[in-house]
Order: structure tokens, then C-alpha cells, then sequence
């Protein structure tokens, strides 16, 4: 009387085994095949730039998970997010101002442009030569390179507001800042986000920089540092802390996109 | 609120008239010292002097000779690589989890890797630009070629169109919008990569020429070469455009522009 009823369960389960198992290898399956490929070519080659896998794991355990972490990695990350909050609080407060004035926009637009064509790190040695160096310099200029997106994607956010939202508001008498909170900044919210992210890339090559060019410290003057002293299973494990970070950072903003933007999404509107 | 270009070019002029004004103000009147930010009006003199010399269009022909080779190496590579991964079935899938590690992967991060194989040399720039811009490409190719109307494929394999024409008559101009955006966003990185190698590396270029300027404590010339990149920069996004809009031309993005 039960033999189909088993039958049938045990097959389920079979199936579920089997999709977890191919799931597991779409994932890790090429990734798994580039660090074997890796492990074999450093094996045969002996090429002293390129060491071995297990060497620069541990590698990146002795030197990462030890008062590094506290005297190099955290300044980097703290200055990064300083730097990256200005900007998103300036790029953002600025850009809603200029592109509720058409006139204010038609007035900044070219010199918008202008700036953020300038390539970030070339602002490095001008603002060292300013605010000389220090914390305070590394954080200017990680916010002087990442305002520049946050603040463009703002203005064309703002701009290209619904004008039967921004009508409907006006006949309802919605000013001020529940016009701001209700309308701009949500209908907004998708081309900010968009310029988040591309500042985020931008603030990660700054922090590096900035720290490859006068510093003491931090996470760019010690891979640095590694690379002079021809350290390279260190080196390859500094670069792969970066990797990591860039990886866990981008990650954490889309987290924070699809929460912010939860309403938005499944509308199929715009990929920026 | 939809106005002439007169008043856009009026208020423009006036914004960029402003912004001169207000640095020439603030370094002759003294908030901030001549010393380290001169008046506008010496970096502009000082941005022509340095435009009749030889060494600048030497230096400037070497970043734009890095930019535009690394960038015609990525999207050829990207490219290729994208239409292989997008219509190989399954290919996509399992190539999903190391596209989306290593794409965030910040490319400064091999400037150490950079400048042990190769130095303070072209090499070095190429390096940057290229790992930088080939994700940019890369990812814009395999949404491009994810939109493939299901329809008009099952109708070109009916009718028997082969492999190579179906990408060529199919895919292709399906996915060119999309190539064309990620051809715009790496035009951009790699711009920026190039400069970074040459500050950073030392690669000859406008970068090392900022550089070298900043150590002989050249302060005027070092505002009068961050102008011109900015102002290359400028030309970069305008050249992209102008080349967008000219391969589109047909698509309804674009041809819903004109009548504005």
C-alpha cells in the first residue's frame, strides 16, 4: 500500500540531493579548476612571481591576522568610509539643490562635467600640496574623488523626477521637506544609488592610492612595502585582501540597495 | 521647463565665468595661499606655455597611445569572451560565481604586480586599463546578449541561419546597445587607470609629467596639467558619445533623441 507513496518521496529527495549537488558545482566549479590550474602551473614553472597557493593562504594568515589588521586595515577602512559618508552626504544634499533649479543646473552643469572628468587620483598630490599629509588628507581626498558621480547621478535623478508626481504633489500642497522625503528623494533613489556604487570603486583606488603615495600606514603602503621588499607570497596575499574587501564592499552596497530600493525593484525598471 | 540652448550655453558660460572669478578671488584676496593655489588666471597662462612645448604632446601622446590600446585589447577580449559565455548554455551559470569575484576586485591592487613584471613602462599601463575595463565590457556584453528576443531566436534557427550568422545578424546589433554603454563606462575607468600607472607607476605620460611637476615643486604647471587632464577627459566622454549615438543611429534610443 505504500510502496508508491515511498517510492515517489525517496525520489524527491534524490532529485533535491542532485540540484544541491549541480548548484555546488556551477558555483565552485570553475573556481575550484583556476586555483587546481594555479597549483600545477606553480608546481611545474618554479616562476618566482607566481607562488603557490598554499603558500600565499599562508601567507595571508600570518600576516593579515596580526596587528596588521588593527594598525593597517582598519585606518584604511575607516578613512575609506569617512571619506565615502562626505561624499554621499555633500554629493547628495548638493545635488538635489541643483537639480531643483534649472537655472542653478544649467549654471553648474559644464563645470560639473569638467570636474568629474578630471581623473581622480591626480587629485592626490594637489591636495596633499593643500592640507599636507595626513588622516585628514587621505579622507579630502577620497571624498573629492567620489562626490563627483554621487552628486551628477543626483542631479539627473532629481531632474527626471515624474512630472505628474511632482504635479500631483503640488495640487495636494506636499512642500517642503515632505516634498523631499515623499517625492525627490524616492524617486530619486534608484540614479543615487547607481552613483553610490560607481563611487564606491572610485573611493576603493583612492584609499589605496593615496596611501601608495606619502603615508606610514595602511592597507596601499604595506602591499607596497611587500612588493619593494620582494615579498611576493605577502604581495599576492595583499592583493587578495584588497580583492576581498572590494568584493565584501560591493556586496554590502547592494545589500543596502535592494533594502533602500526594496519598492522598486520587480518593476523592471533601469539597470545603470 | 524645456528651453532653448541659449540658455543653457548662457548659464554654462556664466557657471564656468563663475568658477574662474571665485579662484582668482580666493588666491589674489588670500584665503588660501598663492603658493599652493595659484589664480586661474596663471594656470591658464601657464596651460598654454606648457602646450607650446614638445614634451607635453610627447607625454600627453603616450597616456592616449596606453589608453587607447589597453581599451581596444579589453573590448576585443571582453567582447569575444562575452558572446562565448552568453550563448554557450550553462556556460553563464557556471561562470557566474568568478565574473562576480573578480569583477569588484579593485585594479590598483595589481599595481605592486604591475610594477614588478614590468616597471615603469607601457606595460605596466596596460596591465591597469586592461583588467579595469574588460569587466565593464565584459558584463554589458553578457546582459546584451541575455536579451535575445526567445522568439527571434527560435525563428533564425528555423530557418537554418548558422551559428556565425546568427550571432552576426542577431545577437550582435541586439546586445550593440548594451556594447556600446560598457564600451562608454571602460572608456572612462580607462582613462583614469592609464593616469593612475603613470602617478603611480611612474609610466611616461601626462601622469609622470604631474608627478615630476609636483616634486620640482612646480605648483603652477602642476594645476595647468590636472586642467588638461580634465579637459582630455571631457574630449574622452564626448568622443564616446558622438561614437555611440553614430552606431546607433538606427536604434530607438537614439533616433527618439532627434526631435528634442
Amino acid at each position: 500500500m505504500t510502496g508508491p507513496e515511498t517510492v515517489r518521496r525517496k525520489d524527491v529527495r534524490a532529485t533535491r540531493t542532485g540540484r544541491t549537488a549541480l548548484r555546488v558545482l556551477t558555483v565552485a566549479g570553475v573556481p575550484a579548476l583556476l586555483v587546481i590550474s594555479w597549483q600545477l602551473y606553480s608546481t611545474v614553472s618554479e616562476n618566482f612571481y607566481v607562488p603557490a597557493p598554499g603558500r600565499v593562504a599562508r601567507a595571508f594568515a600570518e600576516t593579515w591576522f596580526s596587528e596588521r589588521l588593527l594598525d593597517d586595515v582598519l585606518p584604511s577602512l575607516a578613512r575609506l568610509l569617512a571619506g565615502y559618508a562626505l561624499a554621499a552626504a555633500a554629493g547628495v544634499g548638493l545635488g538635489v539643490a541643483i537639480g531643483l533649479s534649472p537655472r542653478l543646473r544649467a549654471a553648474a552643469e559644464p563645470v560639473l562635467e569638467f570636474f568629474r572628468a578630471i581623473p581622480p587620483p591626480v587629485l592626490v598630490p594637489l591636495i596633499m600640496l593643500l592640507a599636507g599629509i595626513g588622516d585628514g588628507t587621505k579622507v579630502l581626498v577620497i571624498a573629492s574623488g567620489c562626490v563627483w558621480p554621487i552628486l551628477l547621478n543626483t542631479v539627473e535623478g532629481v531632474r527626471a523626477l515624474d512630472e505628474v508626481l511632482s504635479d500631483t504633489c503640488r495640487m495636494y500642497g506636499v512642500r517642503d521637506l515632505s516634498r523631499l522625503r515623499h517625492l525627490v528623494l524616492p524617486g530619486a533613489g534608484p540614479q543615487i544609488m547607481a552613483g553610490l556604487r560607481q563611487a564606491l570603486s572610485i573611493g576603493i583606488i583612492l584609499m589605496v592610492i593615496s596611501e601608495m603615495f606619502a603615508s606610514s600606514s595602511g592597507l596601499g603602503f604595506t602591499i607596497v612595502l611587500f612588493q619593494r621588499g620582494f615579498q611576493i607570497p605577502e604581495m599576492w596575499s595583499g592583493i587578495l585582501l584588497l580583492g576581498l574587501l572590494g568584493y565584501v564592499l560591493a556586496l554590502l552596497l547592494r545589500r543596502l540597495e535592494r533594502r533602500v530600493l526594496s519598492w522598486h525593484h520587480g518593476r523592471g525598471v533601469g539597470r545603470a | 521647463m524645456r528651453r532653448g540652448t541659449g540658455f543653457r550655453v548662457a548659464y554654462g558660460a556664466a557657471g564656468l565665468g563663475g568658477l574662474l572669478v571665485a579662484l582668482e578671488a580666493v588666491s589674489r584676496l588670500g584665503p588660501v595661499d598663492e603658493r599652493f593655489l595659484p589664480p586661474a588666471s596663471e594656470i591658464l597662462r601657464a596651460l598654454a606655455a606648457e602646450l607650446a612645448t614638445a614634451d607635453l604632446w610627447t607625454a600627453l601622446g603616450e597616456t592616449m597611445w596606453g589608453w587607447a590600446l589597453g581599451l581596444a585589447i579589453a573590448f576585443c577580449a571582453a567582447v569575444a569572451t562575452g558572446m562565448v559565455i552568453g550563448s554557450v548554455p550553462g556556460l553563464r551559470a557556471a561562470t557566474h560565481s568568478t565574473v562576480e569575484f573578480l569583477r569588484p576586485i579593485p585594479s590598483v591592487a595589481l599595481i605592486p604586480l604591475a610594477t614588478l613584471l614590468f616597471g615603469a613602462s607601457l606595460g605596466s599601463t596596460l596591465l591597469l586599463v586592461v583588467y579595469a575595463s574588460f569587466w565593464q565590457v565584459l558584463i554589458q556584453v553578457l546582459y546584451g546578449v541575455a536579451d535575445v528576443d526567445a522568439v527571434a531566436h527560435d525563428t533564425a534557427r528555423s530557418y537554418g541561419l548558422s551559428a556565425w550568422s546568427r550571432i552576426r545578424h542577431l545577437v550582435w546589433p541586439t546586445a550593440l546597445p548594451y556594447v556600446m554603454t560598457g564600451l562608454r563606462l571602460a572608456a572612462a575607468v580607462a582613462f583614469i587607470l592609464a593616469i593612475t600607472a603613470e602617478l603611480v607607476v611612474g609610466s611616461p605620460g601626462l601622469g609622470l609629467s604631474i608627478q615630476a611637476a609636483q616634486s620640482a615643486g612646480a605648483v603652477t604647471t602642476m594645476y595647468a596639467l590636472v586642467v588638461l587632464a580634465g579637459l582630455v577627459g571631457v574630449a574622452v566622454n564626448a568622443g564616446v558619445r558622438a561614437l555611440e549615438r553614430r552606431v546607433l543611429a538606427w536604434h530607438p534610443s537614439v533616433r527618439g533623441e532627434a526631435p528634442r
